[in-house]
């Protein structure tokens, strides 16, 4: 099993009801589930804590069998940096760094970079002629490729992917979004989506509403 | 208290003369006082008496120039005291002051001069006769012959001088009275001075010859307490006769005056014999004063206006007040002096 | 409505303390400490002008006796008495209080206590037990005296003024005086000074006094540091008023597109910050009361040890001071928001509401070139520029251009770093720094300035100090120095010294005047002391030879410069005597040229003068047995024999106390520095945020974030002292060769302290990192959620 949560629990400091309550669900590699629910209903909440960005406050978050539960800070970045891979809906990119420096990052974070896997992620999302550019100079489907790429370099086993395409046009994001699935599914790693459209969950193999904290 | 106060403070003595200033009437203490009863000694009284709080050799000139211009000069030595001692070095109680001015029709050049007494700055002695304070000097063998000098950054003068006639003891045998009250002083002049010498002015220098007058008082407590002022008038007559009189403006006016007959016999005139009434008056220095003048002795058939040669003839020194040449016209020709004070702004 | 905007835009400060207090603090810091040492200058010159005014210095010409002895008073009187208008002036020390007694009769007016507050009387004051002006704390300083003293607020510090006849009693030293003052009204009558009392010369007025021309140099490193520190929260003040604009800019946009005229609201932004400016600048004048009450005894010891300048160690508020601290602190203000006032006024209504900051990333170029447009200036300025107004242009533009030089040399220097970086982590580091340096370069700038002004001034505080104390050793070569007090005990001192086989060394000197210039004459025996110790700035072969032929004088530095009296020019001494100058001199701390000739010359040249004072030279081991051999046998007293060394531990003294002045500014400065970096790290952190949660969200833990954060403010740091060192050595040089050069006639030369400058180093790094410490440690504990959130939400 890839990723197996049980009676995960949630409650942000200050809020009366839990954000998420006694989440349960399992993703097998390979598999492509998405995630659907609307404002509010913990969807961003359940894939930080897959991720390790944050902790939930009972249960248990497992990938590959390892509990996160227990790690603290430095084993959850770990974790970020070699097993995970997550896409945001923005600022998914380092301002500072190039594109080039900005794909290759997490991979040599976690030691696992390979330039030509990096050459050829580039190539597919089609940022050749953008490598040396800076990511304020891109476009937001530009960025979101670049994101793609970062993510997908390092080879993770879970690419957790929070609105990817809901700052973009809907051609974009259709363009956008095919190429994600494409990719991840070449690479043989899990995927999350969370998003309310839709129109992208219905294109995964497996779908997921969150409300109120509870799957249904 | 700043430098300015601190000169006036200084010549506390002085203002008191000049203004009629209270609290010196009853705080003499220490002085000698004048006595009715004093015999005048000579040469010895031409000296300073360092016992008494105030003094002066007091000299005035009405001279013309070769092209007949009338000119008028003063100089003036004051002594201070402040107490009633003599003394060397810089413990000295004796302060001096020396004034001197020319006159002209068109201006007056004024001067003044400070000095201690005890380092030899300043100071008088009777025989040979000798008055001075810095460079300016009024000196000779004796008092009957003498040279005076002043020097000042736009004026100076060089003059000799020598009388023709014997001294005049005022009022009773130079016990002067000056004031119903029964204040004095003792007073006496040399009115018979002739005169020759050079004024150094800025248009450059001009050879004089006129006449000059001597006065010489001293006393402890010279006014009453509520006299303000005097007009006081030294004049010559063509016919070889002088007067000399003051009025004491107070509460009440007292007038005193000597007529000097050609020869030098005196007559004391007492209070009320002497009359004077401003005629015409004029703004200087910030102040208003007669400087034109009726001036009545019906005893002598004396009714003369005396008026200013030079109306701005005002002494802006510490202590100020108007000193100047005079011209005599009426019942008698002549020149003389004036002086006012007490006049304030 | 006005009152709808002003809760509007005040509404700004209220959610943002942090803004305020940048912006309050930064302000108050800076006109603290530029007021600070305005006060501690006002009152170091209302003190010099008191002496000045009591003394009759500066504006009145005075009388000296030629061989500088005390004039016999009887010539005093002898002067008066040939038309002179002169007053006289006794000086003494009693019980470490100046006497100054004079004659109020005759000296012009001015001369004297100008004020008292009470119980002076005339006639006490002249005659009998006398009475002493002075301030309160001289009064209490006075031994008994039996007379009267009076509180004169007005008098000199640590001066008391009195009649002459009393001084003279008080001081020992009946029928002398030391000098007379000339008044400017002299009568026409008066005779040639020569033909009076030939013994006596008069100098002409000096522009300023002596110790107002030598505490200059101190005064001007006082300066310096204020203004400064001044320009540095100014930089904050820009820094923070800038900010506020930024993000109010939203705000402006909504009110004007309510109806709000622009003219109104710039009105009201200005009297807005007026009014924060006022606060600011009354918090800062008090600051900066208290700053120069702390630093004013120090630097009044300095004063008084170094240059014989007495201020009075206490503070008076004198209303032009902090009205003027207010005003600074407007002006400051004023300055500081112009930019952004325009920026607000020329604003479209339909511009974009985001924040800006990053924009300033590309105003690059513009720095660039107007920092080398500065410097550029600044050289030509140092090359062809002449005047202290030049000089001081040439700081000025030196330290502009390199403050300005700072973020496009820095940005090099991260982009070196970021090229050789071989990790992702170091990667990110180096580029993320770089991203930073807008954002950080007006506190960067503040450190640079800080650190060069530190660094300038105190290289050039001890290369004096060096200089002086090696200086000292030419000029006090000999092992002990008496005085006789007159020829005869003179002879005494020589003849007892020839009995023990001691060498002595006549000081010979007169006043006189040269190329219109008030100078000493001095006559120096031909000794293997002047060969062994004194140094030539520049001098001719064999000079030493040469002048004991009579071949020529030595001048000192000041006569060389102002004068131009360069080697082989003619300097006449004297009607008939005219000589090449064969050497020129250091002579620091000295106002009046110099010249020196060969003693043979100098006798017959001023027969009239004898020498009374002597340096001998004698075996360290021996120095007391002759002390006591000259008391016994030629009856001198112990304060007429002072040795060499304790001389030296004076000056030395004195010289620690300048230290502890400059040391307690530098600190000041680099703490108001360190202050600016903390504002902008603070106010940066906020919008570091994007930059932050990718890195941290592709597993850089928060830790290692804050602590690169660290790391970074102390590679800033570091970076930044690295220019500061060639600026400030820069600094020093343009204070040693120009501005000393023009303001002193004199030039020292420069000396390195590297050691002083590592440990600067260290301070502002350590500056540096103490400013990052707290944000970073907010960094660290900053909750996920508010990293996540900048993934979400628009921004």
């Amino acid at each position: 099993m890839l990723l197996s949560l049980r009676d995960v629990t949630k409650t942000y400091p200050g809020a009366e009801a839990p954000v998420l309550s006694r989440i349960s669900l399992d993703l097998q590699a390979g598999e492509m589930l998405a995630l659907t629910g609307e404002s509010g209903s913990g969807k961003s909440t359940l894939l930080h804590l897959t991720g390790g960005l944050d902790t939930a406050d009972t249960g248990v978050v497992a990938i590959d069998g390892i509990d996160l539960t227990p790690l603290d800070e430095p084993g959850r970045a770990a974790l970020r940096r070699g097993t995970v891979g997550v896409i945001f809906q923005q600022f998914n990119l380092i301002p500072s760094l190039t594109v080039a420096a900005n794909i290759a990052f997490q991979a040599r974070l976690a030691g696992r970079h390979d330039p030509g896997l990096a050459q050829r992620l580039a190539a597919r999302l089609g940022l050749n002629d953008h490598l040396a550019k800076y990511p304020e100079q891109l476009s937001g489907g530009q960025q979101q490729r670049v994101a793609i790429a970062r993510t997908l370099a390092p080879q993770p086993k879970l690419v957790l992917a929070d609105e990817p395409t809901g700052n973009l046009d809907e051609a974009t994001a259709d363009t956008v979004f095919a190429l994600m699935c494409e990719l991840v599914a070449e690479t043989g790693a899990g995927l999350i989506l969370v998003t309310h459209s839709e129109r992208l969950a219905a294109r995964l193999g497996r779908r997921l509403l969150l409300h109120a904290g509870q799957l249904t | 208290m700043n430098a300015r106060l601190f000169v006036l403070l200084l010549l506390l003595p002085f203002q008191a003369m000049a203004q009629g200033f209270a609290g010196l009437g009853t705080d003499a203490a220490g002085f000698s006082q004048p006595r009715s009863d004093t015999v005048l000694q000579f040469p010895a009284d031409h000296g300073a008496h360092p016992d008494y709080r105030i003094e002066w050799w007091y000299l005035t000139a009405n001279m013309t120039g070769p092209d007949g211009t009338p000119y008028g000069l003063q100089w003036t030595l004051f002594r201070s005291a402040l107490a009633p001692r003599d003394g060397q070095g810089w413990d000295s109680p004796q302060l001096w002051m020396g004034h001197a001015a020319v006159t002209t029709p068109d201006a007056h050049h004024v001067t003044e001069r400070l000095a201690r007494g005890g380092i030899g700055q300043a100071g008088v002695n009777a025989a040979p006769f000798s008055a001075w304070i810095d460079d300016w000097v009024m000196e000779g063998p004796d008092i009957n012959t003498l040279r005076l000098t002043a020097s000042a950054p736009d004026f100076a003068y060089d003059v000799s001088l020598n009388a023709k006639g014997p001294l005049v003891l005022h009022g009773q045998n130079g016990y002067s009275v000056k004031s119903a009250a029964g204040q004095a002083s003792h007073y006496y002049s040399q009115p018979f001075y002739k005169l020759y010498g050079t004024l150094t002015l800025p248009e450059g220098d001009v050879p004089v010859t006129g006449t000059a007058w001597l006065d010489r008082e001293w006393s402890s407590q010279p006014l009453a307490q509520d006299q303000t002022g005097w007009d006081w008038f030294s004049l010559s007559f063509d016919s070889g006769d002088k007067l000399m009189g003051f009025v004491l403006r107070g509460s009440k006016d007292y007038t005193s005056a000597t007529w000097i007959g050609a020869d030098g016999t005196t007559i004391a005139l007492l209070d009320g014999a002497f009359v004077v009434a401003p005629l015409s008056h004029h703004r200087v220095a910030g102040r208003t004063l007669p400087v034109e003048w009726q001036v009545l002795l019906p005893e002598k058939g004396v009714d003369v206006v005396v008026k200013a040669l030079n109306p701005d003839a005002w002494m802006a020194t510490s202590v100020p007040y108007w000193e100047g040449p005079v011209m005599i016209s009426g019942s008698h020709k002549g020149a003389g002096y004036l002086e006012m004070t007490g006049y304030d702004d | 409505m006005t009152r709808t905007i002003l809760s509007a835009l005040l509404g700004h400060w209220r959610r943002n303390p942090l803004h305020l207090i940048t912006l309050l603090a930064g302000l108050a810091l800076g006109t603290a400490l530029w007021s600070g040492v305005q006060a501690i200058n006002a009152e170091a010159r209302a003190s010099y002008d008191a002496a000045a005014t009591a003394l009759g210095e500066g504006s009145y010409a005075q009388i000296v006796a030629q061989d500088g002895a005390p004039i016999p008073q009887q010539n005093y009187v002898v002067l008066r008495r040939a038309g002179w208008t002169v007053s006289p002036v006794l000086e003494g020390d009693l019980g470490g209080v100046r006497i100054v007694g004079i004659d109020l009769l005759t000296a012009p007016r001015g001369i004297g206590p100008v004020s008292v507050d009470g119980g002076a009387d005339l006639g006490a004051f002249l005659t009998g037990g006398g009475q002493i002006f002075a301030r309160a704390d001289t009064v209490a300083n006075l031994p008994d005296t039996g007379a009267v003293g009076i509180i004169a607020p007005h008098v000199a510090p640590n001066t008391a003024i009195m009649d002459i006849g009393l001084a003279q009693r008080l001081l020992g030293r009946a029928g002398q005086i030391d000098r007379l003052i000339v008044s400017p009204e002299q009568p026409i009558t008066r005779r040639p000074l020569a033909t009076i009392a030939p013994g006596l010369i008069e100098t002409a007025p000096q522009d300023s006094s002596d110790v107002a021309r030598l505490t200059d140099s101190f005064h001007l490193n006082l300066t310096a540091f204020g203004l400064l520190s001044f320009v540095v929260g100014l930089f904050i003040v820009h820094g923070a008023i800038g900010l506020a604009f930024e993000q109010r800019r939203q705000m402006v946009r909504t009110l004007r597109a309510l109806g709000v005229p622009l003219g109104r609201m710039i009105l009201l932004i200005a009297a807005e910050l007026a009014m924060l400016g006022l606060i600011a600048g009354l918090v800062g004048v008090a600051l900066g009361y208290a700053v120069a009450a702390a630093l004013l005894p120090d630097v009044a010891a300095t004063l008084r040890g170094l240059y014989g300048a007495d201020v009075s160690g206490q503070l008076t508020l004198r209303p032009a001071w902090w009205l003027s601290g207010l005003a600074i602190a407007v002006g400051g203000t004023a300055v500081a928001s112009a930019g952004a006032l325009w920026s607000l006024a020329r604003m479209p209504l339909l511009a974009s509401a985001q924040p800006r900051a990053w924009v300033m990333a590309r105003q690059g170029a513009g720095l660039t070139i107007a920092s080398v447009g500065l410097l550029l200036l600044a050289v030509g300025l140092a090359v062809w520029g002449h005047g202290l107004i030049a000089g001081f242009v040439m700081l000025g533009a030196l330290l502009v251009g390199g403050a300005l030089a700072l973020p496009p040399l820095l940005t090099l220097a991260l982009r070196w770093g970021e090229a050789r970086a071989r990790s992702p982590v170091a990667q990110w580091f180096w580029a993320d720094a770089r991203q930073q340096v807008p954002g950080l370069s007006l506190a960067l700038m503040a450190l640079l300035l800080a650190m060069t002004a530190n660094v300038g001034v105190s290289t050039m505080v001890s290369s004096f100090r060096l200089t002086f104390i090696g200086f000292l050793d030419q000029r006090l070569a000999s092992e002990l120095y008496v005085s006789a007090t007159d020829a005869a005990q003179a002879d005494r001192i020589v003849a007892v010294a020839e009995t023990q086989g001691v060498a002595v060394l006549p000081i010979l000197s007169v006043n006189a005047q040269v190329a219109g210039q008030k100078v000493e004459i001095y006559g120096a025996r031909d000794h293997a002391t002047y060969r062994d110790n004194w140094h030539l700035l520049r001098a001719v072969p064999d000079v030493w030879d040469a002048l004991a032929r009579a071949e020529g004088v030595l001048v000192n530095e000041q006569l060389y410069r102002r004068a131009g009296r360069d080697l082989g020019t003619m300097v006449a001494i004297a009607p008939g005597l005219e000589l090449p100058v064969l050497g020129i001199y250091g002579d620091y701390g000295n106002p009046v040229g110099q010249v020196i000739l060969n003693d043979a010359v100098f006798t017959r040249q001023f027969p009239g003068v004898t020498a009374l004072r002597f340096g001998l030279r004698i075996d360290p081991s021996q120095i007391d047995g002759v002390r006591a051999i000259l008391r016994d046998q030629a009856g001198l007293t112990d304060s007429a024999m002072v040795d060499q060394a304790s001389i030296k531990a004076l000056s030395l003294s004195v010289f620690e106390r300048t230290f502890t002045v400059t040391t307690a500014l530098n600190i000041l400065t680099l703490a108001v520095a360190g202050f600016a970096m903390l504002m902008s790290l603070l106010t940066l952190a906020e919008m570091r945020l994007p930059q932050l949660a990718p890195v941290w969200a592709l597993g850089v833990p928060r830790r290692n974030l804050a602590a690169l954060d660290l790391l970074r403010a102390a590679l800033l740091g570091a970076l930044t002292s690295a220019l500061a060192l060639p600026l400030g050595l820069t600094l020093a040089w343009a204070l040693l060769a120009v501005v000393n050069v023009e303001a002193f006639g004199w030039r020292f030369p420069m000396y390195l302290f590297p050691l002083d400058y590592l440990r600067l180093g260290a301070l502002a790094l350590v500056a540096a990192a103490l400013a990052a410490l707290w944000p970073a440690w907010r960094l660290s504990r900053m909750p996920p959620v508010q990293l996540l959130g900048v993934f979400r939400h628009e921004r």
